[in-house]
């Protein structure tokens, strides 16, 4: 229903758990739904030569960052019976064990749902213009590659 | 004709700004527009640093008067 709408997919700093759990309540009015699927992305302490990682600090291409994102959901939408969808993506800086991807897929069954959140998250990772500065304890910094 | 270029993560950082205007004399194609203004910043792997223009990551693409360009490191979302 509220497919073809462009949506802001960027939010400054960490998201908050209570996003997800927001956003599970705004859906329980859609009774057609019979499965979400969630994905939500958390930075690690990754550990590089002896020093541990405290912070991604994201910056993004943000006009073609949100164009890519919408053509992401057009694609899923093209591609399966999804009810709706939702991405929210992290700018700024975000603590070890804070969230910075969070997507959110419902459909009526449940392999449709985890079949377009997987979707959604290989795309958002191979296309999207968004960069990581990884921030270690001793303020040194290395950037981020997507594997 | 002027080109409006914008750095981005750690090509950013290399060229220590994140945009400018440059006048281009000569017809480059986004890939010789790239190699321009990567040379000499202290960037190991150029290779992985994509070129768009207008969003549009070909860089056969022809440069046009008022395009606007950017450089791309490798991607890390999520």
């Amino acid at each position: 229903m509220d497919k073809k709408k462009p949506k802001k997919v960027f939010v400054q700093g960490a998201i908050p758990p209570e996003k997800i759990a927001n956003s599970v309540a705004n859906h329980q009015s859609k009774t057609n739904i019979g499965a979400h699927s969630i994905f939500l992305g958390q930075v690690r302490a990754d550990e590089v030569d002896g020093k541990t990682v405290t912070a991604i600090d994201y910056t993004a291409y943000e006009e073609m960052a949100e164009n890519v994102f919408h053509e992401i959901r057009e694609a899923a939408f093209a591609k399966f019976d999804i009810t709706c969808a939702h991405i929210y993506h992290s700018l700024g800086k975000v603590n070890v064990g804070e969230l910075c991807l969070f997507v959110f897929t419902s459909s009526a069954h449940r392999r449709i749902a985890i079949e377009a959140t997987n979707f959604f998250v290989e795309e958002i990772k191979a296309k999207v213009p968004v960069f990581g500065k990884e921030i270690f304890e001793d303020e040194t910094h290395q950037w981020k590659v997507n594997k | 004709m002027k080109v409006t270029v914008k750095y981005f993560g750690l090509v950013a950082e290399a060229a220590d700004k994140s945009e400018e205007v440059i006048e281009l004399s000569e017809v480059l194609t986004a890939s010789e527009l790239k190699k321009q203004c990567l040379e000499g910043l202290a960037i190991t792997d150029k290779d992985s640093v994509q070129i768009a223009v207008n969003q549009n990551l070909d860089d056969a693409i022809t440069i046009k008067d008022g395009d606007e360009v950017a450089l791309l490191p490798p991607f890390a979302g999520g």
